[in-house]
């Protein structure tokens, strides 16, 4: 028989009202208050133990709070978790969500909890933790629990969710499926119903991205330390970092100190995107160091930054690609560089 | 203008002494088709297998799918095998269920992987065929490019040749195809929406190539085509762009969209044009190939358009800028994609997009891993996966079984449509 613990509030956990918001966790074996209603649900599992912590010493003392009451949960050793409903409790739905995300992560046992779409715990949490949609006051508590306990026993039971849930908020994660129909069947689909004006869903949807502000000019350029980026694949011949040629998730940095232009045959480009040939001839065509050499001993440019930074921008995930610029651009702030040449291919 | 496709249905494959075809079964001379291909004297070696569905055969790193395809005079791939005449009309022979795959040392980074039995199954279309694998080796000295260039021959050169053998026969499905002038389609239905494929190509340079009549596809413009062409071998693949996303030659012979366009023809829509687009490098050329494309399609009067895109990443701004540009001209759009959504699915998975794309198909996050159990036999080189796209130094493992992303597998996601995985959010 599966274990579950169930994490409530003071208020659903039947300790008392606001005046009782400030208790810290304390724990009831069995089930208390609204966990009766997952007990009379969820007959093949064992109710183990009901943990209650009030609103306001949650949010006071989140990291203290949320690591007493993991203590009591790992001493309980549950099988799954359920946290709330929190429906549209602010503090309830924070304390909720952290609870679920430090179960799944330190325990990998599965945890569910259930937030009004609009409660702020869902942009934070939803996409670490399985949140089951509820209405915004306990008015909708039946209809809650039951989509709870249905996707509890399925998470009991070994059922694969659907994808996706309609009970839940989406994660926002993209996950792979086999449709019954191929993809041109289902663009035609799609094309005849608005050539008709019929309703159709897009199966992607149009990101936003951001607007990045580019930097101020350099005002003495010939005093700056200038940087070489590349998402061109360019490493030392051999690839001793093995860089992948595609959705590379980390970038690499090469010596380039005393040295006046790449040469070929010390240098190759891995990137699996692009013609390498050219690249690979003079590697100065995407690592431009020949130039940048003669300007900086001519005095253009004040000096060369010692490395230059490489990747494979190819495949290469919004994210991950956001991360390694950080990541890049870091490096570079803390090393005095005033500005980058950043080549791509 | 009609065109007669004999299609044969392959049901198995074996080597023999003479290659033909006799119920369902192809037979091949694996001599005489190593002495065809080696024609070229840039051909060091040839090595030929044969992989059939269910059985226990990886075969990487996999360059291009061919059909066996041939007409009578005239050969099939017109302007790389044959001359340019009577593409499109008379009769082709087409062997079905089978294919032509071409591999060996690797020519760029893209090639890909096929298994032939195992959860690859479920994403590759060519673990269903009854495949011919080829491995050619280049004569020392011979550059990069031209290596492509002789891998592409010898791919489309042994389909040619192979399917020879079913001229005479008989114990064919007889498919006839019409076409007619965007007028006289419009003209016989009236009251149906005028639909145009838009039909991008990967054109972005050396190994990253696609042949239309035999030219070199970056080196033109926007045109309309027919059909017929299509299925007579007009449209080459010569690349080595991503496995997952790469428009094989197969994909070509057997577009999805055009099949689909073609079903619902008279019903549902007016098919009544290709306009194929060649996905360029700069911004100048993809504003160029926008305008003449949207205006192709604009001047032979579409109401909806479906589009198709080869290759992620770069290509993706040809498809928005175009959608774009149809659908301020109030032409509505379709197009087909696919994302690079992350390993962990949490990334935005689109590197472009146009507010006016609203209706999007997609094929699956490309960057999703799937471990791959081991196979008794690997055609090919197990290694090659480390250099690829989809592979990784570590993509080996101990057991022998495989870890990489869905977009090393050949056709996984491809863009026109061809199979059925998808993506969605949970």
């Amino acid at each position: 028989m599966k274990r579950i613990v169930i994490y409530t509030n003071q208020f659903f956990g039947q300790v008392g009202g606001e005046e009782q918001a400030n208790i810290p966790p304390l724990f009831k074996e069995g089930a208390v208050g609204t966990a009766n209603l997952f007990r009379q649900a969820l007959k093949d599992a064992e109710l183990t133990r009901t943990i209650i912590c009030g609103d306001n010493y949650f949010s006071e003392n989140v990291s203290k709070a949320s690591e007493e009451i993991m203590i009591m949960i790992k001493e309980a050793k549950p099988d799954i978790v359920i946290a709330g409903p929190a429906f549209n409790a602010g503090r309830f739905g924070m304390a909720c969500g952290e609870i679920c995300s430090r179960v799944e992560k330190e325990m990998n046992i599965p945890a569910v909890t259930a937030i009004y779409e609009e409660n702020p715990a869902v942009e934070i949490y939803k996409s670490d933790v399985t949140i089951v949609k509820s209405g915004k006051s306990a008015a909708s508590m039946k209809k809650t629990v039951e989509a709870m306990t249905g996707i509890v026993k399925k998470i009991m039971e070994g059922t694969e969710l659907e994808k996706p849930e309609s009970v839940l908020i989406p994660k926002g994660i993209r996950v792979n499926v086999f449709k019954e129909k191929t993809g041109a069947v289902r663009a035609l689909d799609m094309l005849v119903a608005k050539l008709n004006d019929e309703p159709y869903e897009s199966e992607v949807p149009i990101p936003s991205y951001d607007v990045i502000e580019a930097a101020p000019p350099i005002l003495k350029v010939e005093e700056a330390c200038i940087a070489l980026v590349t998402s061109g694949g360019i490493v030392p011949n051999g690839n001793p970092n093995h860089l992948p040629a595609a959705t590379a998730k980390f970038y690499s940095r090469y010596n380039i100190s005393g040295i006046n232009a790449l040469r070929k045959g010390d240098y190759e480009s891995v990137h699996a995107g692009y013609d390498p040939v050219y690249g690979n001839d003079d590697p100065n065509r995407i690592v431009p160091l020949d130039i940048m050499r003669e300007m900086e001993n001519n005095g253009r440019i004040g000096k060369l930054y010692p490395y230059f930074l490489s990747t494979t921008g190819n495949s290469t995930s919004v994210a991950d690609a956001k991360r390694m610029g950080k990541e890049m651009a870091m490096e570079l702030n803390n090393n005095g560089v005033d500005g980058v040449i950043l080549t791509s291919t | 203008m009609n065109l007669e496709i004999r299609e044969f249905a392959v049901k198995n494959i074996a080597f023999g002494d003479e290659t033909r075809y006799i119920d369902h079964e192809l037979t091949l001379n694996r001599e005489e088709i190593t002495r065809v291909i080696k024609k070229d004297m840039r051909v060091s070696k040839v090595e030929i297998d044969l992989a059939r569905p269910g059985e226990s055969v990886r075969i990487l790193p996999v360059k291009d799918v061919i059909e066996p395809r041939t007409k009578n005079e005239q050969a099939a791939f017109p302007g790389i095998l044959g001359e340019f005449e009577g593409i499109g009309e008379g009769i082709t022979y087409a062997l079905k269920n089978c294919a032509v795959v071409t591999t060996g040392p690797i020519v760029g980074f893209q090639e890909g992987i096929i298994d032939m039995s195992g959860p690859l199954t479920d994403y590759t279309p060519f673990a269903h065929l009854n495949n011919i694998v080829i491995q050619i080796e280049k004569q020392a000295g011979i550059e990069p490019h031209e290596h492509e260039e002789v891998v592409r021959l010898a791919g489309v050169t042994a389909a040619e040749f192979i399917a020879r053998c079913v001229r005479e026969t008989e114990g064919y499905t007889k498919k006839i195809i019409s076409w007619k002038s965007a007028y006289e389609l419009a003209s016989e239905y009236p009251e149906l929406p005028k639909v145009v494929y838009v039909y991008n190509c990967m054109s972005q340079g050396l190994l990253h190539d696609t042949y239309y009549f035999g030219k070199d596809s970056k080196k033109m413009l926007p045109t309309l085509v027919s059909p017929l062409a299509v299925y007579d071998g007009a449209i080459v693949s010569g690349n080595c762009v991503s496995p997952g996303s790469k428009t094989t030659t197969y994909h070509h012979q057997n577009n999805a969209i055009i099949e689909e366009c073609f079903k619902r023809h008279g019903e549902e829509i007016c098919f009544i044009g290709i306009v194929l687009t060649p996905l360029m490098i700069t911004l100048e050329e993809k504003i160029r190939n926008k305008e003449i494309t949207a205006g192709l399609v604009e001047l032979i009067g579409a109401d909806g358009v479906v589009q198709s895109q080869e290759g992620f990443g770069n290509p993706t701004t040809d498809l928005m800028m175009i959608c774009e540009a149809l659908e301020k001209k109030g032409i509505k759009t379709v197009i087909i994609t696919n994302e690079d959504a992350g390993v962990d699915g949490k990334s935005e998975s689109l590197p472009d997009g146009t507010l006016l794309a609203d209706a999007v198909v997609t094929t699956g996050n490309s960057n999703a891993m799937i471990q791959l159990p081991p196979m008794k036999k690997v055609i090919g080189d197990l290694k090659s996966i480390e250099r690829t796209t989809g592979g990784f130094v570590g993509s080996v493992q101990s057991d022998g079984s495989l870890l990489i992303e869905v977009h090393g597998i050949m056709g996984s996601h491809n863009l026109q449509g061809y199979s059925k995985l998808s993506a969605v959010t949970v």
